[in-house]
């Protein structure tokens, strides 16, 4: 099984801890992975903005990158997001479709994949808030959808609760977006900044110390509004917890 | 060219490809008793109920559910009232109406709903103008829900016909629930069987 | 047409603390409600799914299906209109009134009228137009356009309320009781329902097989309108054609459901012939619907049935407030509807989204809408509808994104990488992403440096 890992731009310039757990996680499971050295970006940043034609050449660099890998997984839920169901700017050749199928977000790739039942090295004795990102619940399909009325699964939770000694705490409206939204945080920067105010008070109010998720771009967005608010929060990414870093 | 025919023309040129039409079931295995369910969705709605009166006698019912009223103008021949309803020239000859009674075709479960076309009201105005309604409604007329209900025929035949569920109701103010916004202030639906004919 | 700039009539209503506050937390509960009720119908996504698919095989048989409803309506004895736009809806409407020496119009709420504007059109040739419903009430008294199309108030607290009546109405400025204020509403609204010659209602439904116009409403104030004078008209969009009445029953389960939380409106009212010795008058309107209809990735919105529940659950919208949005209709439907009526005014609209999809999942009719608020960020792209700068920056960062060397250049002064990295956070306005969040603390090196260094082999 050939594995590649593929590094967001901005995990790679701001969170390097997030892909370096990712990268020893996925070790630690006995997998052997890549990390090719000319990767940059998925192109989302560009395509989002509506100029989908400026992010040819990104997609084109990303498939050239990825191309043979059985699996290419990512510590990012809403690139894989972008991958999966908007990555069209460039023809779709068998090898480019072949990329997008087989590019996995990384709680996809442990719950669904892998089928990951023990994280032994893995202990967290804090109250927890999971924050599900709106590409991960809606998209991806991490957990049951609260507009819907399905029955309740939530693959971190699944993941997380084999992590010893956390406790998870929910806020009251834990589907409810954080106002990242990639660019939208700063186009429409005064409800982003509100969406985020609201969104860590209720994680505060529900008992968290800290917040998890899957996405270190909504995360890097409520830190940033947590530390403005005064509200004592921390903040970490899913691959840590699972790779038994005590933060 | 008519604007008919202009809008006509465009929406032919402009139309996907034919989608086809799904038959609608109606939804009606395990439904729960009609009559205990149309009860608990009209309070639901902030409609009132009101048990028969056993000596038949529903002018009184009317007069003890409003006792401060002054008119009360009746539709149905249960009640005599004191507003005859053939003296209605107009429809807002029925502005100072305190209490209109009619009698409903039939209820639905699933809403709590009443059935109410020109055939009950006489003048549809009734409903609406008066402060509060009474609603006879037979048990027996209860359909389960509005799959049901929308296959009867009164709606094909009707002029006017209103699916009316509760009093007159707002919650544009902050929310807060206030009945009686520009309807009626009040509407009680009272257990009363057809008259044996 | 100046474009809507969402984002700065945004921070205006976020600045009214409390009225932000009460707006997110009710039409939070609305949706909390609506979820309550979904739960109460088991059969609710077998529901969704049907009432879509009668939307969209009477979309395709459009034309077909508004000649039936025509020959039924005029076999009703009802008078039946054709409007290709605005300006020719409010033609008709004022010839008819005019005809019928008509002074005093008493209407409830329609959106289709807020979208020809045809209040102030009216309102120039001596026609009296009052709007009976509250929240439509307290909007035109304080000359604002609805903010949601269920609840047209919804961004005012009972204070404002206060104000504006006490203004317009003479009631108590002191007395902010939501009773006491609905009352005043109620009875200052009593006599123009007695005097009015004619009445107008929109239409939520219009069913081909029987002519007849549907109104679903909580106040009897569209019956009002409807049965007390003796003309009536109602307008109504040409999309709001199903074929049959049974279909009513999958559209009526789930409008307030979807919209309110409750199980049904307190009216649902049908009309289908004229009353005795008066008249019924029924404008069919197209503004920009058969273009529409035309647009692939678009035609779909044509399904909406105005329950609002893409507002309530809209975070964003519940933080800006609907009149932010510029347009008649704001929330998700508004930034999916309003380009198609100017694509140059509404080209901000968009990217007022979060892309979060929740819209699309609380949605009866199954529009994809946050799939479409992405789509037309694509067409205004190509039409040249985004801002210079912006559009710039997409062209820059996409080389960059494009080239490993070029883009390791970028972020290799990793101490200064903000102001270089992610350049799409940072270009719209001076440190947009600093005004109220802390900007995240530059790391010693990138994963890539750290790669090289420990695991690296070249």
């Amino acid at each position: 099984m050939r594995v590649a890992l593929f590094v967001p731009c901005f995990i790679d310039a701001f969170f390097p801890e997030v892909a370096i757990a990712t990268l020893e996680l996925l070790e630690r499971l006995g997998i052997e992975v890549e990390y090719p050295l000319d990767q940059t970006c998925c192109g989302q940043p560009v395509a989002n903005s509506g100029c989908q034609e400026d992010a040819a050449g990104a997609e084109a660099l990303f498939v050239k990158n990825f191309a043979g890998f059985d699996h290419i997984v990512t510590p990012s839920g809403s690139c894989t997001h972008h991958i999966r169901y908007h990555f069209d700017a460039i023809p779709q050749t068998d090898e480019v479709k072949q990329v997008r199928e087989r590019t996995f977000e990384l709680v996809e790739f442990l719950h669904d994949i892998l089928e990951v039942d023990a994280f032994p090295w893995a202990e967290f004795p804090h109250k927890v808030g999971l924050h599900n990102s709106c590409g991960t619940l809606r998209s991806l399909r991490h957990a049951s959808m609260s507009e819907l009325g399905e029955p309740f699964f939530s693959k971190p939770l699944a993941l997380l609760s084999k992590v010893k000694g956390i406790e998870m705490v929910t806020p009251s409206r834990p589907d409810e977006c954080c106002g990242f939204g990639g660019t939208f945080s700063v186009f429409e920067e005064p409800v982003s900044a509100k969406m985020g105010y609201d969104k860590v008070t209720d994680h505060k109010n529900a008992g968290a110390e800290y917040i998890v998720s899957a996405d270190n771009s909504c995360l890097m967005h409520q830190k940033g509004c947590a530390e403005r608010l005064g509200v004592d929060l921390k903040f970490i990414h899913i691959a840590q917890i699972l790779n038994g870093d005590n933060a | 060219m008519s604007s008919r025919k202009m809008i006509l023309d465009a929406v032919s040129r402009n139309q996907p490809s034919a989608a086809s039409l799904p038959e609608v079931p109606a939804f009606d295995r395990d439904l729960p008793p009609p009559w205990q369910q149309f009860q608990e969705r009209l309070a639901g709605m902030g409609g009132k109920f009101a048990r028969p009166v056993p000596d038949g006698n529903f002018d009184a019912l009317v007069r003890e559910l409003h006792p401060d009223a002054n008119i009360i103008c009746s539709a149905t021949p249960e009640v005599t009232g004191n507003r005859d309803l053939s003296d209605v020239r107009e429809p807002k000859d029925l502005d100072d109406v305190d209490v209109g009674v009619v009698r409903a075709a039939f209820g639905i479960a699933e809403t709590g709903s009443v059935y109410l076309s020109e055939m009950e009201f006489g003048v549809n105005a009734l409903g609406f103008l008066s402060q509060h309604l009474v609603v006879l409604l037979d048990p027996t007329d209860v359909v389960g829900n509005l799959h049901h209900a929308y296959r009867r025929r009164e709606f094909a035949d009707a002029a006017y016909a209103v699916l009316m569920t509760g009093p007159s109701a707002t919650a544009d103010i902050e929310g807060v629930l206030i009945h009686g916004a520009q309807g009626v202030r009040s509407l009680t639906v009272v257990e009363a069987p057809r008259p044996s004919v | 047409m100046k474009r809507i700039d969402h984002a700065e009539a945004s921070s205006f209503f976020i600045a009214e603390k409390e009225n932000e506050a009460f707006h997110d937390k009710r039409l939070w509960d609305l949706r909390q409600k609506r979820d309550h009720q979904r739960d109460d119908v088991p059969e609710w996504n077998e529901l969704r799914e049907l009432a879509s698919a009668i939307k969209e095989h009477t979309l395709s048989h459009l034309s077909d299906y508004l000649e039936q409803f025509e020959d039924n309506a005029k076999k009703n004895g009802a008078h039946v209109h054709w409007a290709l736009d605005a300006e020719e809806h409010n033609r008709i409407v004022h010839e008819i009134l005019a005809d019928h020496g008509v002074n005093t119009l008493v209407k409830s709420k329609s959106m289709l009228t807020e979208e020809c504007e045809l209040r102030p059109y009216l309102a120039r040739r001596g026609i009296d137009v009052i709007e009976t419903d509250l929240g439509e009430r307290i909007q035109q008294l304080d000359d604002e356009p609805p903010s949601h199309i269920v609840v047209p108030a919804v961004h005012k607290l009972r204070g404002n309320v206060a104000d504006v009546f006490a203004r317009t109405l003479g009631s108590d400025p002191d007395n902010d009781d939501p009773h006491y204020l609905s009352e005043q509403a109620r009875v200052t609204t009593r006599p123009y329902f007695l005097a009015a010659e004619a009445g107008m209602t929109g239409g939520n439904f219009a069913v081909a097989e029987t002519g007849a116009v549907v109104v679903c409403t909580n106040e009897g104030n569209a019956d009002l309108s409807a049965t007390v004078p003796p003309l009536q008209l109602a307008s109504v969009g040409i999309e709001k054609i199903i074929p049959r009445t049974e279909h009513l029953a999958v559209f009526v389960r789930m409008l307030s459901r979807s919209a309110v939380g409750s199980p049904i409106t307190q009216y649902t009212s049908h009309y289908r012939k004229p009353k005795d010795g008066g008249e019924l008058h029924i404008v069919l309107v197209d503004n920009g619907r058969s273009e529409r209809l035309g647009m692939e990735d678009f035609w779909t919105s044509l399904k909406c049935i105005r329950c609002g529940a893409c507002m309530n659950t809209c975070p964003v919208y519940r933080r800006s407030g609907g009149l932010s949005y510029g347009g008649v209709y704001s929330g998700p439907i508004g930034i999916i509807l309003n380009p198609t009526y100017d694509l140059r005014k509404y080209s901000n609209l968009p990217f007022a989204s979060t892309l979060n999809g929740s819209c699309t999942n609380v949605c009866p009719v199954k529009i994809n809408i946050h799939e479409q608020i992405y789509q037309w960020r694509r067409i205004l792209s190509e039409h040249n509808q985004l801002p210079f700068v912006k559009k710039a920056a997409m062209k820059v960062t996409g080389k960059v994104l494009a080239d490993p060397k070029a883009y390791r250049r970028t972020i290799a002064a990793t101490d200064v990488a903000m102001e270089h990295l992610p350049r799409f956070l940072l270009y719209t306005r001076f440190n947009a992403w600093g005004k109220q969040r802390e900007v995240p603390v530059t790391p010693d090196q990138t994963f890539h440096a750290w790669y090289l260094k420990n695991r690296g082999t070249s």
